[in-house]
């Protein structure tokens, strides 16, 4: 259809909008913010009849592509460091991606401005399409990949992995709670216009580096599609941004959204990208590099700042404390340890830095040797199973981490952990963003307003109190983490794939786990202080075992 | 180039190139446990071996009564959870063994909507070339005007504020994804209709008045019957009860009614064949695809060894709410059968069909006509 016909088309049917006269309507989701209905046009002016032969030839190419990888067994020249993190990272993003889709009707609900509706149907089935269509990508590595373990158990894996629960919030955060703060602030505003980049751009590029070109075809597609959502999303904020009542909640939306994105996004995509990768090109970009590009000058610069006129008022704390962490902090990296340490309740492999490694960090991030170098040593050492333990059982130096209320990653920032007695008991959280996120937003209340919209946290934050006191062997059979043998692991400290180098359950038999939640709640408030004190200080790793 | 320009990555001059090697890391290049477990493992397949669709779909939503070992970490001030099972009166035993026949994904959904899309369009091409319009009955043009445009908005709110939230609230991902293609097929449909308003604008500038379907929708006594069962249908929240109350109730009534036995069957005895074949495309969608995972999703309900009976009960309710609504609909469109030039059948011929068809899709369920209920 011609571009003329479709702007004609595109009015068209904006006849078949109407307003109910026999019911009052009663939305099933609600939003505390004030939304007058307003003159909001659709700027993408898309119909049902050029949208779906548009989305099958984009279809086409990707099927093609998929079949000339398979052909051509593109599977001999990918690097295991690279698709081991896949089994993370794939395991996570169809539901995110669902979600999106699931949120749709949130906006529909509560935003009066049916131009607004149509847009928003197109993305409800463009997340439908992202999230099968990776589903698709998964289910090749799984047919394809020297390792299939931790691709077959993927959606399992998902929803009882630590890791899992700490994406799983990324697409939760979608779907529930406030109408607008989930699915115009924390999706659309947030999550499409500030981190699809990292995802879907800065990941294709690292995975063609890394062999894999699959990933590329597959998310660059993805991302073709996000433009779209981006404008729903700012349609709706403009309209939010029209009301003086709602500034306040707008504030407190994008503190959270901007805050628990950095944490959970900064944190898994920056290990894929720096830890994933085999590319050691010291001309290549870093996570860090990469982030201040399309998150802080692109997103932040560039759509962020010029809100401003409008009267949105940007927590810039928010975003340099976010920088702050990457550059200054080391967060990823903690992150990365992290992952390490816990390979034995991981469903991936992770492979042991090298020197080669080591060289390229200390270019990128000068100072990192100093902190990891000699850790990651460690794991290299431990990697293989020699009679010893995993590398979280034997003493390094390194203290297993509390983790975040909030966020639900680990307060991997010794120094900036909080502490706070919050419903009943004793919690711990990364940043005073974090401690604010669970305290100030999200209740009945904000500023003195009611919120009975916004949303509640639930669930059992955190993840060690389930195996509270368990034999490490039998977590990993709980979980499912245990190959087809019935004892060898499927998480292994390393990518090599030889019989008698992996680890089994008669490895890890004896070893008792425990929860640094459970055992700060036991503490008496003395003990308690004490401990929060020298947890603060940080630790040393031993120079030797 | 040299081995290092290969290995290392260094381009032509001064570009800088990734390095590829060659790892060896391809299916059966090493044996060892796990290496030949090529098939998700954590659900059961309904046939012999996992579809495709199966693959894509099954699971993606977690479900704390299964793998989901922290529970939502998200909810609402009331204690809903992310997906919460009070959203539906329905109980069943297992929430994950629905699978949808139609086995729909994203590659599928784009290759059947794109067809539909071509369908319509050659359809209304191939009767302009021809100029088929010259022979159509003039007095038919103000019908199609009046009232075969007019059912968009049927399907418009169907699709937007019916199927779209119940996608959202469905107890597995399987459910909610056969909805959301339901949710698509109504929409395209609703805008299939309204461009082809738009055509007959232009086709016949003076005849056909290209928004008075507008005024007749709100307006108009023969439809207000249809538009207060859309709205009711629109405002009820339980997602398993509004996808009954659309797709068994209102689309086998009225839906039908207005499609099949109004539109199919008047069009072609005003000499236009070209409305039968376009509404035949959505008739068709209905009855093969969006009625065929409706009854699926509610035979497994209807069956379940623990539920069933409850849930047959629950649904016996919902016809007594939902009935009433659709029989004043579907009765409501009556004046139309005698608005036209040639009238084909009568209305209680007509309408006695969709009664007995609808009589067959309730025995087919188990359910029957509530007693109180005469239709
Ligand atoms: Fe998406
Ligand atoms: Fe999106
Ligand atoms: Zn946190």
């Amino acid at each position: 259809m011609a571009r003329r016909s479709v702007t004609k088309a595109h009015n068209k049917i904006q006849e078949l909008s109407w307003e109910p006269t026999f019911v009052e309507k009663d939305p099933k989701y609600k939003t505390d913010y004030t939304l007058t209905k307003g003159s909001q046009k659709d700027p993408m002016k898309q119909i049902m009849q050029s949208y779906f032969t548009m989305q099958e030839e984009k279809d086409h190419r990707v099927y093609g592509a998929i079949d000339g990888a398979v052909r051509g067994n593109m599977w001999r020249q990918v690097q295991p460091r690279w698709m081991e993190w896949q089994k993370l990272f794939l395991s996570i993003i169809p539901f995110p991606e669902i979600s999106a889709a699931r949120a749709m009707p949130l906006l529909t609900e509560a935003v009066p401005n049916a131009e607004i509706h149509n847009g928003l149907a197109f993305q409800m089935i463009d997340e439908v399409r992202h999230s099968t269509i990776q589903m698709n990508l998964k289910r090749e590595y799984m047919k394809n990949y020297i390792d299939p373990a931790g691709f077959d158990i993927t959606e399992k894996a998902f929803s009882n992995c630590y890791a899992g629960t700490i994406g799983r919030q990324f697409g939760e955060g979608f779907i529930t709670g406030d109408a607008i703060t989930a699915c115009n602030i924390y999706l659309q505003v947030v999550a499409e216009t500030a981190f699809t980049n990292t995802l879907f751009v800065a990941m294709p590029s690292e995975a063609a580096a890394n062999g894999d070109y699959l990933l590329p075809t597959v998310f660059l597609s993805v991302q073709s599609d996000e433009s779209r959502h981006m404008n729903n999303g700012y349609g709706t904020l403009l309209m939010a941004l029209s009301n003086d009542e709602n500034k306040e909640l707008i504030e407190r939306d994008l503190i959270y959204s901007l805050w628990n994105q950095h944490a959970v996004v900064d944190a898994a995509i920056g290990t894929f990208i720096d830890y994933g990768t085999k590319d050691r090109r010291k001309d290549r970009e870093s996570y860090a590099e990469m982030w201040k590009r399309w998150y802080y000058d692109d997103y932040y610069r560039s759509y962020l700042l010029p809100l401003e006129k409008y009267g949105l008022k940007i927590p810039h704390d928010v975003i340099e404390d976010s920088w702050e962490r990457i550059w200054n902090k080391g967060y990823h990296h903690k992150v990365a340890q992290f992952f390490a340490t816990g390979w034995p309740v991981n469903f991936w492999r992770i492979d042991p830095m090298t020197n080669e490694d080591f060289e390229w960090f200390e270019h990128k991030y000068p100072g990192w040797y100093n902190e990891y170098g000699k850790w990651w040593e460690h794991y290299s050492g431990l990697s293989e199973p020699n009679g010893h333990k995993p590398i979280a059982f034997e003493d390094t130096g390194y203290v297993y981490p509390h983790r975040c209320w909030s966020c639900m990653v680990p307060c991997l920032i010794r120094e900036d952990t909080i502490m706070d007695y919050v419903d009943g008991q004793w919690r711990t959280y990364c940043h005073k963003h974090c401690h604010w996120t669970d305290t100030v937003a999200f209740r009945e209340t904000y500023k003195g307003r009611p919120t009975p919209a916004m949303g509640r946290m639930t669930g059992k934050r955190e993840w060690e109190t389930l195996y509270h006191g368990w034999d490490l062997a039998d977590i990993q059979h709980d979980l499912g983490y245990v190959r087809n043998d019935g004892k060898t692991l499927v998480p292994q400290p390393h990518v090599i794939f030889e019989k008698e180098k992996m680890w089994t359950t008669d490895n890890t038999r004896g070893i008792e786990f425990q929860s640094p939640n459970v055992l700060l709640n036991q503490m008496s408030d003395e003990e308690r202080e004490k401990h929060m004190e020298e947890y603060r200080q940080g630790f040393t790793i031993n120079a030797s075992l | 180039m040299s081995e290092e320009a290969v290995t290392r990555g260094t381009g032509r001059g001064t570009r800088s190139i990734p390095p590829i090697e060659l790892t060896d890391a391809e299916a059966g290049a090493a044996v060892f446990a796990g290496s030949d477990s090529r098939s998700y493992n954590y659900f059961t397949p309904k046939g012999r071996r996992a579809t495709k669709y199966e693959d894509v779909t099954v699971d993606v939503q977690p479900d704390p009564e299964v793998y989901l070992t922290q529970g939502w970490i998200l909810g609402w001030a009331n204690g809903d959870i992310g997906y919460d099972p009070s959203w539906t009166s329905v109980k069943v035993s297992d929430w994950h063994r629905f699978r949808d026949p139609n086995e729909e994904w994203e590659r599928t959904l784009y290759i059947n909507n794109s067809n539909s899309v071509r369908q319509f369009q050659h359809s209304i091409e191939n009767a302009k070339s021809e100029n088929v319009f010259q022979d159509w009955n003039k007095s038919w043009v103000d019908i199609l005007a009046r009232h075969v445009s007019t059912w968009a908005h049927a399907d418009q709110g169907l699709g937007m504020y019916v199927f779209m939230p119940a996608q959202r609230a469905a107890m597995s991902n399987m459910h909610n994804n056969a909805i959301a293609v339901n949710c698509m097929h109504k929409l395209r449909t609703a805008q299939d209709i309204l461009l082809y308003n738009l055509e007959l604008s232009e086709i016949f500038p003076d005849e056909f008045d290209g928004s008075v379907h507008q005024e007749v929708w709100m307006n108009d006594p023969s439809w207000q019957g249809v538009r207060e069962n859309v709205e009711r249908i629109i405002n009820a929240k339980d997602w398993a009860e509004t996808t009954f109350a659309a797709n068994i109730v209102f689309e086998s009534l009225v839906g039908e009614l207005f499609r099949s036995q109004f539109a199919m069957r008047f069009a072609p005895a005003h000499g236009d064949y070209l409305t039968a074949s376009l509404i035949g495309v959505s008739e068709r969608e209905f009855k093969d695809r969006d009625l065929a995972y409706t009854k699926d999703m509610l035979r497994d309900m209807l069956e379940d060894e623990v539920y069933g009976e409850e849930n047959r009960q629950l649904m016996q309710g919902w016809l007594s709410e939902w009935l009433p609504y659709s029989l004043a609909a579907a009765r409501g469109l009556e004046p139309i059968w005698s608005e036209t030039e040639v009238q084909p059948v009568s209305f209680e011929v007509s309408f006695g069909r969709v009664k007995s068809r609808f009589e067959e899709l309730l025995s087919e369920l188990g359910l029957s006509v509530p007693e109180e209920v005469t239709i």
